[in-house]
């Protein structure tokens, strides 16, 4: 079991409180559709992803920006056991939708960025300590279910 | 891992023209958060007496850091040629684990996002990514 500090619990809640689910998932699906070209194979048919304007502006890529994001909030509230709240999503993402577990990464990593730029200075290293290793669990639950 | 095209080169330079002004703060503050964030990094700097993110060694050391970064992007039509010296420095002196830049890399991004938000967007992003990347590449062109 993962062991968080109150700090960490306390900066997880404080983010994801404040956090528009709807302008950060859009965000951080379309930078990382962008910046990790390769992660658009499991989006053939979301239409025109054609460059980085297209991206951005396209519905489907934003409304599953948000239902990622929504899916975090799973971890978010059930902080104390990640590993059996991601069990079943494991399960989608390796044997249904055959993503490959490193693209989990690449997003969170874009997550990451798009929640600095939000924040701004009040991201600081600790905070991002803190969201790192939440991501990190997050990453390793839907990782955990692959065989 | 792909070469960087003239338009990531374009990007690069364009963005580090708004940017450079603020180099020393971009580097101090991304080996800060590196030290904090992965801590494991520390590991290269037991000779700090002070060995804390906001130490003066690691403000110090950042600089010296990003002052190569720029360096790279006035050489960056040929990094592997223009850092040969900082490669040998890294291989044979430093030997500092390749898998480090990528993190320093990525830090360097968050920086950059927290400092300039509107104009990291995706596009530049990738391009800085690529760019950074390439650097790596073109330090651990002597390991081996």
């Amino acid at each position: 079991m993962v062991e968080w500090s109150d700090f960490e619990r306390a900066t997880i809640q404080d983010i994801f409180s404040k956090m528009e689910y709807e302008v950060v998932g859009p965000a951080a699906l379309s930078r990382c559709l962008v910046v990790y070209p390769w992660t658009q194979r499991y989006f053939g048919n979301f239409g025109n992803l054609y460059n980085a304007a297209a991206i951005i502006a396209n519905p489907m890529v934003a409304k599953h920006g948000t239902t990622i994001l929504h899916g975090l909030d799973r971890a978010v509230k059930n902080m104390d056991d990640i590993k059996a709240t991601y069990a079943e999503l494991s399960v989608l993402h390796s044997e249904k939708l055959h993503v490959d577990p490193d693209n989990f990464k690449l997003l969170s990593d874009c997550l990451t960025i798009v929640v600095a730029a939000k924040l701004g200075k009040a991201f600081t290293g600790d905070v991002q300590a803190a969201f790192q290793k939440f991501l990190a669990v997050v990453v390793s639950s839907l990782g955990m279910q692959y065989h | 891992m792909t070469s960087l095209t003239a338009k990531d080169k374009d990007a690069v330079r364009t963005f580090w023209a708004k940017v450079s002004g603020k180099a020393e703060d971009i580097g101090a503050e991304a080996l800060a958060r590196m030290l904090a964030v992965y801590p494991q990094t520390k590991t290269y700097f037991s000779h700090w007496k002070d060995q804390s993110p906001t130490s003066p060694s690691a403000r110090k050391h950042g600089i010296t850091v990003m002052t190569g970064v720029a360096d790279a992007v006035s050489k960056i039509d040929d990094l592997k040629g223009g850092l040969l010296s900082l490669s040998e420095l890294h291989a044979f002196t430093l030997r500092v684990d390749p898998a480090n830049f990528k993190i320093l890399s990525h830090n360097i991004l968050v920086v950059m996002a927290i400092m300039f938000p509107t104009d990291f967007t995706p596009e530049v992003h990738v391009a800085m990514d690529k760019f950074l990347a390439a650097l790596a590449l073109a330090l651990a062109e002597k390991y081996r």
